[in-house]
């Protein structure tokens, strides 16, 4: 436990928490409204915001968070106003977002320094600058949330018949993008771009299998979400693995073990019926 | 009730890629009214709704929904939605749903106020649904569902009802309930049903039009063989279940 004293590690979990707040959230609205794959193009878009980063010698995370909102913005107005296919719309930019991170970050001068560390996540190394950066979004996804939670959960059930009432569907949405774009940046310095999706769903999908009120959900998402950063974080120390990869596997695990639990359970009732 | 005109439409055409949907539609409902439109899937009674609601504009013709242009009237309509597109597994409870109804007129931003909560319980009191308020949607059965959307209309005090396929998803021996609430609601707002299902225009509706691109108007109950062949372009037997009350058509 003397691990914890040290300064890299109270940084490691404030940044886990501060993760599993906006995973919680922002995570929750991404699984029940469906919108896993449009989450994957933001993430994988913001490479190219890191790649800017390192070329004209900004922080890759403020260009990741450039990046990000842009391509959100991007992506829904494609996938709203133009007649190409959703899908289609996101896998172009998703690849192309990335593209220009090679490019980019081949164009930059001399060698990439912790590249690895925005594609694959290290959790151990987030400076305390990017913790201050992670709550000044936290707050405000919280804020947005709480202001706009009724239309929001509107916007999930049923954007047509929120139309039809009146509630400005289009902009709501753009917004909702705009938070995946935030929580995008706050996960990339724990899991890093490519494992960013899973904790967007892992922790709302194994909590909504407990209740169906959504703030529930949410508040379950960020239980579930820090549990899973720190036991991955824990697991990844002792055995000496790579941290972001170890927080989705065990993601991945409990989410195995949460469909088997309820699988045994549904059996269990179906025998009792029957009998 | 004094009959103002509240829905006239005259004379729209509405094109989908070059491709008519509605040919040349005319159409008055006057406040009080309770009418029918069956026509077979593709017929383009769904997009007359949305005409209706403003969703859709026509390329020609003229709309008016309770004399405005639609769209300004919208906060006056009511409107039950095709049953099929939602996610059963959605995490909201009955009462959310219905809190939904008044998100235009509560605001950006503002949380529900006590007359939202009062009506919508109201509303969920006039489908009988109130008991249920706490259930999660999804494990209702589909006509209970379907009475929730249909509080959900009612939670803003519509002057118009738009029920588009209601009876798709309710239970046949459920149907009868499911009219009774509509001959109730009546008394009190006019109401514009659409349905592919001839069977389900049962003796509740007090006018009836047949539609595939073009409408054909009845200002009586009704229909005669030729127009509802002329509608679905083939020949059509007329079949009801027994539980519904139904009528006879006389022969031609």
């Amino acid at each position: 436990m003397e691990v914890l004293q040290y300064e890299f590690m109270q940084n490691a979990l404030i940044a886990g928490l501060l993760a599993a707040i906006a995973c919680g959230i922002v995570g929750t609205y991404v699984v029940v409204k469906r919108i896993i794959f449009i989450s994957g193009g933001i993430a994988h878009a913001s490479f190219g915001g890191i790649g800017l980063g390192y070329l004209i010698g900004i922080s890759p995370v403020i260009g990741a968070l450039v990046f990000s909102l842009a391509s959100a913005l991007g992506m829904g107005y494609v996938t709203r106003r133009t007649r190409l296919p959703e899908d289609t719309a996101i896998g172009i930019l998703w690849a192309t977002g990335m593209a220009l991170g090679i490019v980019f970050i081949g164009l930059a001068p001399g060698y990439a320094p912790d590249l690895f560390s925005y594609l694959f996540g290290n959790i151990l190394t987030v400076p305390a600058s990017d913790l201050l950066l992670m709550l000044i979004l936290d707050a405000a996804i919280i804020g947005i949330v709480v202001a706009l939670y009724k239309e929001f959960l509107a916007l999930s059930f049923d954007e047509e018949y929120s139309t039809v009432v009146g509630v400005p569907v289009e902009i709501l949405y753009l917004i909702l993008l705009c938070m995946i774009a935030l929580t995008v940046v706050i996960l990339l310095r724990i899991v890093g771009m490519i494992l960013i999706i899973a904790l967007l769903t892992i922790p709302a999908a194994l909590a909504r299998q407990f209740t169906y009120d959504l703030r529930k959900i949410m508040v379950l998402a960020i239980i579930f979400g820090a549990v899973l950063t720190f036991g991955g974080l824990w697991i990844s120390y002792v055995l000496d693995l790579a941290s972001g990869a170890t927080i989705v596997l065990l993601g991945g695990v409990a989410l195995l073990i949460s469909f088997g639990i309820n699988k045994i359970r549904s059996l269990w009732a179906h025998k009792r019926n029957a009998s | 009730m004094k009959s103002e005109e509240v829905v006239s439409i005259k004379d729209i055409w509405v094109h989908y890629d070059g491709i008519p949907i509605l040919e040349g539609v005319s159409l008055s409902v006057v406040s009080g009214d309770f009418l029918g439109i069956i026509g077979p899937n593709g017929g383009g009674k769904t997009t007359l709704l949305k005409v209706i609601l403003g969703l859709l504009s026509p390329s020609r013709g003229k709309v008016y929904v309770l004399g405005q242009p639609p769209g300004k009237s919208r906060h006056h309509i009511g409107y039950v939605p095709q049953h099929n597109v939602f996610d059963r597994d959605f995490p909201i409870n009955v009462r959310d749903t219905v809190l939904m109804g008044c998100n235009g007129t509560a605001g950006l931003i503002r949380r529900y106020c006590r007359v939202d909560k009062e009506r919508a319980e109201e509303a969920m009191k006039t489908v009988g649904m109130l008991s249920y308020q706490n259930n999660q949607i999804g494990k209702l059965s589909g006509g209970e569902q379907q009475r929730v959307f249909i509080a959900r209309a009612l939670v803003s005090r519509p002057k118009l009802l738009l029920l588009d396929e209601p009876t798709a998803s309710v239970d046949p021996a459920m149907q009868t309930d499911f009219y009774e609430l509509l001959a109730r609601l009546k008394q009190e707002m006019t109401i514009i049903m659409v349905s592919h299902d001839i069977s389900a225009v049962s003796i509740y509706v007090d006018k009836i039009a047949c539609l595939n691109r073009q409408l054909f108007y009845h200002g009586s109950k009704e229909i005669e063989p030729e127009i509802l062949e002329a509608t679905y372009k083939c020949p059509v037997q007329m079949i009801a279940h027994g539980t519904i009350p139904h009528r006879v058509l006389k022969e031609h």
